[in-house]
């Protein structure tokens, strides 16, 4: 059984969406679809699950807040305490209050680059890689439909495409 | 798809389509550079050079070059450093506080603010770097381990919390605006014709390819930064202010400063988008996209934040008065009527007057003037600065020690240096990066377009009508 490729180009986000749905309603398997810009509500047509790139900023984050907290514990209280301007160094949570500042810009910088490093790797965007969209004109104006399916079914989701305002079909 | 209410009017004008849009912002980068772009970077390179050598003169022999002395030790270095981390507070207000707020507008100028946040903040380094007397052993400021038996830094210094809030501030903006251009970087990649260009914004890109599920992702991405730096930008000028109310120095020592910073910082960094964007939407004829709503836009903040700095300096004065204090009353009494009057005029004028003006629509809706006047309020921002830190040290509490202070050459010539600098980079990022971001512009044709807004606006028309 031989699988069928196919690249669909629409001109406008209107179709594209009407498209997308009652595909997708049908069951078919729209691999991804790439657009000049993020077009809202198209990730959940196409079945796209929700990100949980959000609950790995907050795990940085508290990795952050508790990184901060052990090293100003280990060097203010524990390793070396110090009386600086009448402010002796007897427990940390007596000298807590000063260390807010740096707890929470250690949480936001580890939280942020985290965030960010784990979003470049999972999409894999780094200096170097390949352009991932099919077609250059998918930066600029052209939004590009990728289906997967069975050869058989080609010629029924083809028409589908054509009728939903699909201004260009090509196979791969 | 989201529908905008037809009373609000258009933020692209024109008749725009997605590929026009393209063709808009990238012409800058593909075409020819005018004679005035060469023009002003020349003179940009020649104050940037002119900084580098004050620099290093100051390097090679001491701060002793400086104006500053053993009364007034905090001077140029610090208003500098105070005006230039400000000014690029806007940037993040732009981009991460207008984003949460969802406001549209705010996409025609965040890279061209955030790029000017990047480099506020470069500008804003140099000071501190440099005021450490020493710029070679500045890595003492960070806890490291080191070979004085493990003395470490002091975290209860506000002075450390300033390492770790700016470095954090910078970083995190740096990333924050590099993530944002990806896609356009994409773009350009996608459409370039010269072989380098086409490597070199490949490289840039990171092979983005505008998939459903990046843009899903991208957007995540953008929300949570933009909900980490809003916190992160109020944290970095307070902290910044702490640097002064912590200390027990009468005219310091107040518990006003965080806010009151936080709002100044904002007012200037809005006018330096401004002085900037009036000339960068001249030259690379982007009055479709920036367009006089977005100017007025940002004259409102002026005013809200400009009063909010109106209001700072007339509590400050009243609680000094009120504390009964009488070194507290006298710190005031001698930035207004002391030797250095002028710089609190200034200030005054500047910052609490002019502002006012822009109640009148005409004036705010005024190019020419908002131009005018978003210099006016840096001069004055400037001199804010500056009266907070030399008139409050050349009269502390020991009358002997008591001595003015005047900007030596080395003074003057790194803070041209630093101006130079940052036109410089900004010049560059003009020619070189996509200044509107344009892949989110695109996704606000369909709601805040003209042509879409009028043809909506008729349809209604046309329905009520039967």
């Amino acid at each position: 059984m031989s699988k069928a490729v196919i690249h669909a180009i629409f001109d406008d986000e209107e179709p594209l969406m009407a498209s997308a749905k009652s595909l997708h309603a049908q069951g078919v398997h729209i691999k991804d679809v790439f657009t000049p810009f993020p077009v809202h509500g198209l990730d959940a047509a196409i079945g796209v699950p929700r990100t949980r790139i959000a609950i790995t900023a907050f795990i940085y984050g508290l990795t952050g807040a508790s990184l901060a907290t052990l090293m100003m514990w280990y060097m203010m209280i524990s390793d070396w305490p110090t009386d600086i301007g009448g402010k002796p160094s007897f427990a940390y949570y007596m000298n807590m209050p000063a260390f807010i500042p740096i707890t929470f810009e250690s949480t936001v910088l580890c939280a942020a680059h985290g965030m960010v490093i784990t979003y470049y790797l999972r999409c894999w965007m780094l200096p170097g890689v390949k352009a991932k969209n099919p077609d250059p004109r998918t930066t600029d104006d052209k939004f590009l439909m990728v289906i997967e399916t069975k050869e058989e079914n080609k010629g029924n989701i083809e028409s589908m495409l054509k009728n939903g305002g699909a201004t260009e079909i090509h196979h791969k | 798809m989201q529908h905008e209410s037809e009373i609000r009017e258009p933020l692209i004008l024109g008749k725009k389509s997605y590929h026009e849009i393209t063709e808009d912002i990238v012409r800058p980068i593909e075409g020819k550079a005018s004679k005035y772009w060469y023009m002003l970077l020349t003179i940009s390179i020649i104050c940037f050079l002119w900084g580098i050598g004050c620099l290093a003169y100051t390097i090679g022999t001491g701060i002793g070059v400086w104006g500053s002395n053993n009364g007034v030790d905090w001077a140029f270095d610090i208003t500098n450093f105070v005006w230039w981390i400000g000014i690029g507070h806007a940037g993040t207000l732009i981009s991460a506080v207008l984003l949460l707020f969802r406001q549209k507008w705010r996409m025609a100028i965040n890279r061209a603010a955030e790029a000017m946040t990047i480099f506020a903040v470069m500008c804003a380094a140099i000071f501190v770097l440099l005021h450490t007397g020493r710029p070679w052993l500045d890595y003492w400021l960070f806890p490291l381990p080191n070979q004085f038996g493990s003395l470490w830094v002091n975290f209860n210094s506000p002075l450390m919390w300033d390492v770790f809030a700016v470095s954090t501030y910078f970083s995190v903006s740096l990333v924050f605006w590099y993530t944002g251009l990806v896609p356009d970087f994409a773009m350009i990649r996608d459409r370039a014709a010269k072989p380098l260009a086409k490597k070199i914004y490949g490289i840039m890109s990171f092979g983005w390819g505008g998939s459903a599920r990046h843009w899903h992702r991208f957007e995540e991405v953008s929300l949570v930064l933009a909900g980490l730096s809003t916190p992160l930008v109020f944290s970095v000028h307070s902290i910044v202010s702490t640097d002064f109310a912590t200390s027990v120095v009468p005219g310091w020592h107040t518990t006003i400063f965080p806010p009151y910073f936080v709002a100044g910082a904002v007012f200037s960094g809005f006018a330096m988008v401004l002085t900037l964007l009036i000339i960068v939407r001249k030259i690379y004829n982007l009055e479709n996209y920036i367009t006089i709503k977005h100017i007025e836009y940002m004259n409102i903040v002026i005013i809200v934040t400009g009063s909010i700095v109106g209001v700072a300096y007339l509590t400050e004065l009243f609680i000094s008065w009120y504390s009964g204090v009488e070194y507290e009353q006298y710190a005031f009494l001698n930035r207004a009527t002391g030797p250095y009057w002028w710089a609190y005029a200034a200030m005054m004028t500047c910052n609490v007057i002019s502002p006012q003006l822009f109640w009148f629509k005409k004036l705010r809706t005024n190019l020419t003037f908002t131009f005018i006047m978003s210099i006016i309020v840096n001069i004055g921002m400037w001199f804010e600065r500056f009266v907070i830190i030399v008139p409050t040290l050349c009269r502390t509490f020991l009358p002997s020690t008591w001595n003015m202070y005047s900007p030596s050459f080395v003074d003057w010539g790194i803070y041209t240096g630093t101006i130079g600098m940052f036109f410089t980079f900004f010049l560059l990022f003009t020619r070189y990066f996509p200044v509107i971001a344009q892949a989110e512009l695109k996704s606000i044709v369909k709601s805040s377009g003209q042509e879409h807004k009028e043809k909506h606006a008729h349809g209604h028309a046309h329905a009520a009508h039967h």
